[in-house]
């Protein structure tokens, strides 16, 4: 039980931190290695709220989010855009999206040096126990597992329950054939990337409860994003957080029962094993 | 007009550069330094390093400099980020050394990145005083690069004394048997669980419970979950800062409450005291300070001057006191000569009066005399275990978590 | 071989003979970048030779390379050191092999990201053996300069030149154009394309361990967590694109200008590196798609310039 709680709660993270990337790279097609910069600057920015005005990371989503929108609609709009333009091919967007984010996560990682300084970052916030049957977990966690499950679901329905998700999954699906049935492919792209990067950031304040950040750790987290998305399928939802689940509660599995040494070589081996036998993901589909 | 305009700046922008020249006709000192001011390491680099530096630097400028034979020479600081990278670290080095001049460098931070600088270090005859490199190969390591001096002290001897804080409070009856012994997957934690598990078992310690985890973990509830079911007397966790954190998080919220309670680095970072406030109480990690030493308080006040921040309890003090051994031999010789300063440095009759108390180099370039183990007591991270070192507080029992 | 390839080959022996003469002008600062940019351009190089014709973005520089400096922090007490460089190319060659058979048939972001993982994953590996066997970090202390290195690393780039030209006007190299245009015209006509990439894979792979093996006592102390750090793989593929794989020079002409934009910014920008390098990178990517060969194609199809 402890193992599946705790599982799940850490697969929960794993959503926080993989779904904005695949609204960005399913939709928009941007291969995003700035993603892990950006969820920092999200746990940034409610660290410098709660510290400097006692506000609760939660309600700092708030301003949190809407600004990462539009920070990462700019940002596809003015930067990423040419690139989707320019490009002949899928391959050479790829290629030049890879390079372009490479290097805005430098940026990054040198702006927030300068705006934050380079030293660790944390704070205690919600950080008591709350018991589960039998076991204790930190409330933090389990909050931020339940604004991921609401975010997820939240997603999910609107992906397909709205006018507006349709575009978004039309373009996600063949952005060519959309643009012949009327939508605007261009702000289609730049409203999923931006709101991915919305819900990016949103998991970097959600994270930063119970994380331990400096500007430089995002590369972390954008290693787990890549692997998740890649596991889950490109462009849907549903298997990102399936990957997500499965991956926290692989780790923590390999943790607890066989040696927590190996719990990131688990997490790749399950990674390749999906890529070798299933390579559009658990719940992608297969290219035509 | 414009003209004009244009001929007067250059005019004044000469008589600048000629006012600049007269000035620097006061002797000045050049110091390279070269640390991660991105990468992995900034985080630690920015607790520990760049503070310590720059608090000695102006220390000494404020003063009027050190002094010369011909007079007092103000320090001037030449810094490179070397983005925690052995390659940048080496270039940096270089740089300083026959670019820029430099006459002295600091030492790199950590002990890879010390390494990876040595060979120029030693190459160009610099003296390289470091205060981040724990170590257990000095003798190996000083025959190979004879311009490398140790401050920090020993992992074998760091270990060793942390088990023998164990022992003795075995031997007073206070804790039983039992310990689980958890590392960090990298260089630093694999060497020194070794060190502990040998020091440990020889002691008939019995280890109930050992793992490591990889580098940059800080989902650790089932680490701590599978120690608390091996019921320990005494945790010790030879962690990095995330990971010191993550660890000291789990164990309060699944009540895990031995009667030791010890992770590595980052303990004795400020931050730690006041992320766990009471929490932290007599939590136990590496290094530790005399803090009622007045010369550590003058350290700490300024430092949180200049900084901001207050300097971390363990290599905080040795970085800066790797800048006064070598602010002393030079003053000592009245020279900026680097042959002349590491005649000195090596000459093993020399003492240094630093901040961490009395310093002197033995045959392998190394500090004899160091904390080895702290312990929060009371909002400070007091040093419990040295060698060599007064004032050593004694040791509580960590009572449980609130 | 035509009168024009016997002029580069001429041309190109001279030129690396220039360059292997920089320790004797100087033994400093420039032979330090100097061995920067050659360790860069026999990795860039090699990438190419595998990527450009094929057009798979491959992350695994780090993790050959990781290998490399762990043959010789396990090996440089017992073995003698020639021997080193040898088994590191073994050991790639047999892992590149490995990875390449089963994931070659993945095709463009899959590979990229698997590729990634797969340093991330022989690190894991390699520290939880190394923390099963206790052993610490490895301190490679020898008396090799850097001097040394630098020779090793020109004679690795020359062996990388000839490789690569060979491969060219081999077989392989014709049956690799072809994938890199269609891989399905390439099957049609009975070229067996997995076998042609995992060759190509190997060989990539093999030079990358040979040049950690190579600067394994440059860095002295032997770390996973540097030696495999996955930012040498993304230095090696932006360099290599900002030069253009098209052509076999056309990583050098990479190499060259970023690792001397790199140490220039590292110099001047001492708090403000990573922003600037990070813009540096955006600036190449929109400025210079397809790098200086396309550049170089770009400006002698405006002006004609001729030849051929």
């Amino acid at each position: 039980m402890f193992v599946l709680i705790t599982g799940l709660l850490l697969g929960g993270t794993y959503a926080l931190i993989a779904m904005g990337l695949n609204l960005q790279y399913g939709v928009a097609r941007i291969m995003n290695l700035a993603n892990g910069e950006m969820l920092v600057a999200g746990g940034f920015a409610a660290f410098w709220v709660f510290t400097a005005g006692q506000v609760s990371p939660v309600a700092a989503l708030m301003v949190v989010a809407p600004v990462a929108f539009a920070v990462n609609w700019l940002i596809y709009r003015f930067m990423l855009r040419p690139l989707v333009t320019r490009a002949k091919t899928r391959g050479a967007l790829e290629v030049d999206s890879i390079l372009a984010t490479f290097g805005l996560s430098f940026a990054m990682v040198g702006v927030m040096t300068w705006a934050f300084g380079g030293g660790y970052f944390n704070y205690a916030y919600l950080s008591e126990r709350v018991d589960i049957f039998g076991s204790s977990y930190g409330q933090n966690r389990v909050v931020a597992f339940a604004l991921a499950t609401l975010i997820a679901v939240a997603l999910w329905l609107w992906l397909n329950h709205t006018r507006a998700g349709l575009r978004l999954r039309a373009v996600s699906v063949n952005p060519d054939a959309a643009r012949l049935v009327g939508i605007d492919v261009p702000a289609v792209s730049a409203l999923a990337f931006g709101l991915g990067g919305a819900v990016t950031a949103t998991g970097g304040a959600l994270i930063s409860m119970f994380f331990t950040l400096d500007a430089s750790v995002g590369v972390l987290f954008t290693m787990k994003a890549l692997i998740i998305v890649i596991m889950g399928g490109v462009g849907d939802i549903r298997g990102t957080v399936v990957a997500a689940l499965i991956l926290g509660i692989a780790e923590t599995f390999v943790a607890r029962v066989i040696d927590p040494g190996l719990t990131l070589a688990a997490a790749y081996v399950l990674f390749l094993g999906v890529l070798l036998f299933r390579p559009q993901g658990l719940f992608g589909k297969k290219p035509t | 007009m414009k003209r004009r305009t244009l001929m007067a700046t250059a005019a004044a922008l000469a008589f600048g550069l000629a006012g600049v020249t007269a000035a620097s006709a006061q002797e000045t000192i050049k110091l390279g330094a070269a640390a991660p001011l991105s990468g992995p390491l900034a985080g630690g680099a920015a607790v520990t390093h760049w503070p310590a530096v720059k608090l000695w630097v102006h220390q000494v400028n404020e003063r009027g400099g050190l002094k010369l034979a011909g007079g007092q020479a103000t320090i001037e600081l030449v810094e490179y980020d070397d983005q925690t990278n052995p390659q940048q670290a080496i270039q940096a080095a270089q740089r300083m050394a026959t670019q820029d001049n430099v006459d002295f460098m600091v030492s790199p931070y950590s002990t890879g990145l010390n390494l990876a600088a040595a060979p120029i270090f030693a190459q160009l005859g610099y003296p390289q005083i470091t205060g981040t490199a724990v170590t257990n190969q000095q003798p190996e390591l000083a025959a190979q690069f004879p311009s490398m001096f140790f401050v920090l002290g020993r992992t074998g001897v760091m270990a060793e004394d942390t088990a023998k804080v164990l022992v003795d409070l075995r031997d007073k009856g206070e804790i039983g048997n039992r310990v689980a012994l958890v590392n960090v997957a990298d260089a630093f934690g694999i060497e020194m669980v070794g060190i502990s598990r040998g020091v440990l078992e020889a002691a008939g310690f019995e280890i109930v419970y050992e793992t490591s985890y990889p580098l940059g973990t800080q989902d650790l509830a089932p680490v701590i979950d599978g120690a608390k079911a091996s019921n320990p007397d005494a945790f010790i966790a030879w962690s990095y800062p995330g990971d010191t954190f993550a660890l000291t998080d789990q164990a309060i919220v699944q009540k895990f409450e031995p009667k030791v309670f010890f992770t590595a680095v980052a303990t004795a970072f400020p931050g730690y005291g006041a992320r766990f406030g009471a929490n932290a109480e007599g939590v136990m990690g590496m290094g530790g300070v005399n803090p009622d030493d007045p010369a550590f308080k003058a350290f700490a006040e300024a430092h949180v001057a200049l900084n901001g921040q207050g300097p971390d309890y363990w290599a905080s003090a040795a970085t800066y006191a790797t800048l006064e051994i070598l602010g002393q031999a030079i003053e000592a010789t009245g020279t900026k000569d680097r042959a002349v300063v590491m005649e000195y440095l090596k000459d093993r009759s020399n003492s240094y009066e630093t901040i961490l108390g009395p310093v002197q180099f033995n045959e392998n370039n190394d500090n004899e005399r160091y904390w080895t183990v702290g312990q929060w007591q009371n909002g400070v991270f007091k040093g419990v275990a040295a060698r060599g070192r007064d004032g050593a507080a004694p040791i509580q029992l960590k009572q449980g978590w609130q | 071989m035509t009168a024009q390839e016997v002029r580069a080959l001429i041309l190109g022996a001279i030129a690396l003979g220039i360059v292997a003469l920089l320790p004797l002008y100087d033994t400093g600062y420039l032979l330090s970048i100097g061995t920067t940019m050659a360790m860069f351009a026999v990795l860039a190089t090699s990438w190419a030779l595998f990527s450009g014709p094929t057009h798979y973005i491959s992350l695994a520089t780090a993790a050959f390379f990781g290998l490399g400096t762990l043959v010789t922090g396990l090996g440089f007490q017992t073995l003698p050191f020639w021997l080193l460089p040898i088994i590191a190319a073994v050991a790639g060659a047999v892992l590149a092999a490995l990875v390449g058979l089963v994931t070659l048939r993945l095709s463009g972001v899959y590979f990229v990201i698997f590729t990634l993982g797969l340093a991330e994953f022989v690190r894991q590996i390699v520290t939880w053996v190394q923390n099963r066997t206790g052993q610490r970090g490895m301190y490679v202390l020898t008396s090799i300069t850097e001097r040394e290195i630098y020779w090793q690393l020109i004679g690795m780039l020359a062996l990388v030149f000839v490789t690569g030209w060979l491969i060219a006007r081999s077989r392989l190299g014709f049956a690799l154009r072809i994938i890199g245009n269609d891989e399905t015209v390439a099957k049609h006509s009975g070229i067996n394309t997995a076998l042609a990439k995992v060759l190509l894979f190997m060989v990539s792979g093999s030079v990358a361990a040979v040049v950690g093996a190579m600067l394994a006592p440059r860095y002295v102390y032997i770390e996973p967590s540097t030696s495999f750090a996955a930012i040498l793989s993304f230095q090696v593929v932006i360099m290599a694109l900002l030069g253009g794989t098209g052509r076999l020079w056309g990583p050098l002409a990479g190499v060259i200008p970023f690792t001397l934009l790199w140490e220039f910014i590292s110099r001047q920008a001492p708090n403000q590196t990573l922003l600037l390098l990070g813009l540096t990178f955006l600036l190449i990517v929109y400025v210079l798609p397809g790098g200086f060969v396309g550049l170089h194609a770009r400006l002698r199809r405006r002006f004609g310039a001729g030849g051929h």
